[in-house]
């Protein structure tokens, strides 16, 4: 081998190892000095989906088999009421968040996936019921995805309310990334919105497009399993796993178009390309995105300020990589990562509590609060 | 003697029927590829190899290849705990993923005779039915 062929040898291999090394900064930091600690307030839970609290130390927790646990100091016991679940690949039991209006109409909201239909297989539902003393009453569907799919992948699921009277809701692409996320007609990889009581509000994007689902808010979407309200500019954050690379924070808004699957920064599982485009001029970009993925699943800012320099900071659970992300912003850019209890297991999901603290669901162990040391 | 021509014939009828219901074990590794890709990729990876330390790999592995029924079980009803796989500790969780018995039994063929893995095994429906929790 002479001089040259072996320089063109050295360059191909760095090239090739750089390929999958890519990665999409500011990188993950360490914190150099760690001044909180946690404490397990429920455990033995193998996939805490969903969080929302009915008072400051009463919660309803969802697991993904299709328990609906309500927790107070630590004891669970089982709601009753639910839904047929179809516990199917990555669906089961979803989100679960108490209605803006809780404390008058004790009304609560759920996704699940539902095998209600004509077809065999199933699709992300949203329902809506009456909480009271360990039971789920007047339990109503307000949605169903169609059609139906044996397919495991991508329910979504979030739920989230705006401060005008909407309820959001997150249906991945059921793991038919050509059809579904970029036509109108058809549901999954969509964020929708309704009004609280579930009928289509009249200013949706489509309600005047032939055919559209009307409940449609954006569309071309993958798996949005974070969304979260931001405490000042009220605007919906929502994030959705990407293929190999390409998970993404998106801001959204009426009737825009995130992509799925036209344009991505990730690449299939198999290493192959799915697209070459990463932008295109009819759809948005990422407020951010993750490379290498992190596997994101819940999502809150954190507003009070419990913990000393964490207020308006954003928190994103990691399935992958076992920890809590913190991302720090500087108008809407992500300009720092650290790593928030590294190594605690796969972090499902993370809300914000009455009291201001942070409660993370932690699979195969349970709930968990955040605690800043004094 | 009519009558045991007739149980004859009708036990002959029985038997091939059995086998006609069999799926071949080709048809059937085909048919688990396809639910590999859809329910098990994302964590045991498109080579069988896992994930170091998080989820145990499927190829070359003793806990699978050395004690097929407890692989048909966690597939079935789900695997917490505790578990050495090729000398390495993991401790995650697999819930059951709400497969059916037929495609229990199409995934396990797949994996047992993937990546290199080599088995006597066909497992059928009937073994996945009749793997029940104790």
């Amino acid at each position: 081998m002479n001089l040259n062929s072996f320089f063109f040898l050295m360059i191909s291999v760095t090239l090739i190892i750089n390929c999958d090394a890519q990665e999409n900064g500011p990188k993950i930091q360490t914190p150099k000095t760690v001044d909180y600690t946690f404490e397990v307030v429920a455990d033995s839970i193998d996939i805490p989906w969903g969080l929302t609290f009915l008072s400051t130390d009463e919660m309803l927790v969802t697991d993904k088999s299709g328990i609906l646990y309500h927790i107070k100091e630590g004891v669970k016991t089982e709601v009753e009421g639910l839904p047929p679940i179809y516990v199917r690949g990555q669906g089961g039991l979803l989100d679960v968040a108490i209605s803006p209006d809780f404390e008058t109409s004790n009304l609560i909201y759920l996704t699940a996936s539902s095998p209600l239909g004509e077809e065999p297989g199933g699709h992300t539902a949203l329902y809506i019921a009456k909480y009271e003393n360990f039971k789920l009453l007047d339990l109503e569907l307000l949605y169903k995805g169609d059609y139906n799919t044996k397919k495991g992948q991508h329910w979504g699921s979030r739920i989230t309310f705006d401060n005008d009277g909407h309820v959001f809701f997150s249906i991945g692409d059921r793991g038919n990334r050509e059809v579904n996320p970029q036509d109108i007609t058809r549901d999954g990889g969509k964020i929708y919105r309704l009004n609280l009581d579930g009928s289509i509000p009249e200013d949706n994007p489509f309600v005047d497009k032939d055919n559209s689902r009307k409940a449609i808010f954006s569309y071309g979407h993958r798996n949005p399993q974070g969304m979260t309200i931001h405490p000042e500019t009220g605007k919906v954050w929502v994030h959705e796993h990407g293929p190999r690379g390409g998970d993404e924070i998106n801001v959204i808004e009426a009737g825009k178009n995130f992509g799925w699957p036209v344009i991505t920064y990730g690449i299939n599982y198999s290493g192959t390309p799915i697209t070459d485009k990463t932008e295109d001029e009819k759809m948005e970009q990422p407020l951010y995105y993750w490379l290498p993925s992190i596997a994101p699943s819940g999502m809150t800012f954190s507003s009070s300020g419990v913990y000393p320099d964490w207020k308006g900071n954003l928190f994103v659970g990691s399935l992958k990589f076992e920890y809590l992300e913190r991302l720090i912003l500087k108008n809407n850019t992500v300009v720092a990562r650290e790593k928030v209890l590294d190594s605690i297991g796969r972090v499902r999901n993370v809300e914000e509590g009455p009291d201001g603290h942070l409660y993370l669901g932690v699979e195969g162990k349970g709930i968990l609060k955040i605690i800043p040391k004094k | 003697m009519k009558l045991i021509h007739l149980i004859f014939g009708l036990v002959i009828a029985g038997i091939s029927f059995q086998l006609y219901q069999q799926k071949p074990l080709q048809q059937s590794i085909n048919d688990g590829e396809e639910i590999y890709m859809d329910f098990c990729l994302q964590c045991h990876q498109q080579n069988g190899k896992g994930v170091s330390g998080v989820f145990p790999p499927l190829a070359q592995s003793d806990y699978l290849l050395s004690d097929v029924n407890r692989s048909i079980f966690a597939i079935k009803y789900g695997l917490k705990g505790s578990i050495i796989v090729n000398g390495k500790s993991y401790n995650s969780v697999m819930v059951s993923q709400g497969l059916d018995n037929e495609e229990i039994a199409d995934v396990m063929n797949y994996i047992l005779h993937s990546w290199g893995n080599e088995s006597e095994e066909n497992v059928t429906q009937e073994r996945v039915e009749s793997t029940l929790k104790k």
